[in-house]
């Protein structure tokens, strides 16, 4: 079971909680798992064609998930799954 | 021009004009959009030039509702014509937009000037950013000014010049042990959870990046009201040089300016090049990358208006080019020896991406180009450290003649 870390501007549509339990085998299982529970994050995150949406970051123990394998990323027991707008930061 | 909502640039979703920086719905930035203007150019343009010699001259394009002032007045930064730059390059006009003249000496005191202003508007008592120098350097001394506390987060590995010339305000300085991208990360982390703290660069990231426009007024201003042909300019989220061009476009749409979009030009440092890359491939999609350049403010791995940065070098027929450590070092130079202006490392990737052009035969002669130099040489003065000899002698007038006969030429 992964914990997936909400930010604030999804936690509306999952009845207002900061993190959420989900399991799977890959971050794209858990993600899975998590739209499973909660539908209308779905729409959110992923794009038409099962992606992430170009705004969306997602990390697997603070790492940027397109430095690992993508969705395919496998996840361990206990691992922290983090989702965060990609838009931030300047210069 | 009043601002009257927040609109994602993505699915063109509003919202009220509050510190909100991304859409609920798809996770797209917002930006600020303004209603219609009702004067005229020429009202418009006797307001600006009665304005103070600061950034807030173009209070008619920024998204405050008073009155703007700040107690660190900012902008209405030199634009040198650099005859000895171009003459060098083989180019025909060429202009340094000088912005080390900022109150902390980089372009960023125009963000924060307009983060702030907005920032207190909206009531927000603690002011906060992720930076990669010069950002520290221009939040630390602007919340100074204002009274107000700030909390600055920066890579452990930062200059330390960057570092002292944060501390020195007293700001409560911050180093995290990882690259921009994990600092950006934590402070987007800590910004959802401390509603009462502004971090410039992320929740009021839309006000923010408004002040980046007013370096492309700037630019048209004092070239008389005028468009340049192209513009180079530094790439690092992609920020600054969609906003400059979109100050142009504000002031076209508007009458001030008559013309095309300049060729816009951007740069960055090899090591840290995921624009220069999705550029290259034709895509705007900008794959992170882990950066490892001397250019440490340009070192966003993760660039937040990337997308937007290259299909705005396609759109104006310009680019995206990235250039080595060696090269930046030498635009440092360059920049220095023809202009008298010591710049950044940021800076030496952006001469150096203005030399690469020029041999490669892409600027006209009969070009108007200018180069926006965004940072001071003191802050990375390591990266010119063994670039020449010091000669050391004895104090005996022997002793210098014996270096530097009487009528020899250095």
């Amino acid at each position: 079971m992964a914990t997936v870390k909400l930010p604030t501007q999804l936690r509306d549509a999952a009845g207002g909680a900061t993190e959420a339990k989900a399991s799977g085998g890959t971050v794209g299982e858990v993600l899975e798992a998590l739209y499973a529970e909660h539908g209308e994050l779905r729409e959110r995150i992923s794009d038409s064609d099962g992606g992430l949406r170009r705004f969306v970051n997602v990390y697997l123990r603070g790492e940027d998930i397109r430095f690992l394998d993508g969705l395919d990323t496998e996840v361990g027991e206990g691992d922290e799954v983090t989702i965060l707008p990609a838009v931030a930061g300047g210069a | 021009m009043p601002a009257d909502a927040l609109k994602c640039k993505e699915c063109q979703t509003t919202y009220p004009l509050e510190a909100r920086y991304v859409c609920d719905r798809c996770f797209g930035p917002l930006e600020v959009a303004y209603a219609p203007l009702t004067s005229t150019p020429e009202e418009l343009k006797r307001r600006i030039q009665a304005g103070p010699h600061t950034l807030w001259r173009y209070a008619d394009f920024l998204p405050l509702e008073g009155t703007a002032r700040s107690a660190l007045p900012t902008g209405w930064t030199p634009l040198v014509k650099a005859d000895r730059l171009a003459a060098r390059l083989g180019l025909g006009e060429v202009w340094v937009k000088n912005e080390t003249a900022n109150p902390t000496h980089s372009f960023k005191d125009r963000v924060v000037s307009v983060a702030l202003a907005r920032a207190q508007e909206l009531g927000f008592q603690t002011i906060a950013c992720a930076s990669t120098g010069n950002l520290a350097n221009a939040v630390a001394a602007h919340a100074a000014a204002a009274g107000l506390p700030a909390y600055v987060l920066i890579p452990a590995d930062l200059e330390e010049a960057k570092i002292l010339a944060t501390g020195a305000y007293g700001a409560n300085v911050v180093a995290i042990k990882g690259n921009y991208d994990a600092v950006n990360r934590l402070c987007t982390e800590l910004a959802g959870d401390r509603a009462d703290w502004a971090f410039v660069n992320v929740n009021v990231r839309p006000y923010y990046a408004e002040g980046s426009k007013t370096l492309g007024f700037e630019v048209a201003e004092q070239l008389g009201w005028e468009l340049p042909d192209r513009v180079v300019a530094p790439v690092a989220s992609g920020s600054l040089f969609t906003k400059i061009a979109r100050a142009f476009e504000e002031w076209i749409d508007c009458g001030l300016l008559t013309g095309e979009l300049p060729t816009m030009n951007g740069a960055q440092a090899e090591g840290c090049s995921p624009v220069a890359q999705a550029f290259a491939a034709g895509t705007p999609v900008c794959r992170p990358v882990k950066p490892d350049t001397i250019a440490k403010s340009l070192a966003i791995g993760n660039p937040a208006d990337g997308p937007y940065a290259v299909e705005l070098a396609q759109k104006t027929g310009g680019g995206v080019d990235s250039v080595n450590d060696d090269e930046i070092r030498a635009g440092i130079r360059l920049l220095a020896e023809t202009t008298g202006i010591f710049t950044e490392t940021a800076g030496g990737v952006t001469t150096a991406t203005l030399a690469k052009l020029a041999t490669r035969g892409d600027i006209d002669p009969s070009e108007r180009v200018v180069l926006c130099i965004t940072g001071d040489g003191l802050k990375t003065i390591d990266a010119v450290r063994g670039t020449f000899e010091v000669t050391e002698i004895e104090p005996r007038v022997e002793a210098f003649d014996a270096q530097f006969a009487v009528g020899a030429v250095a």
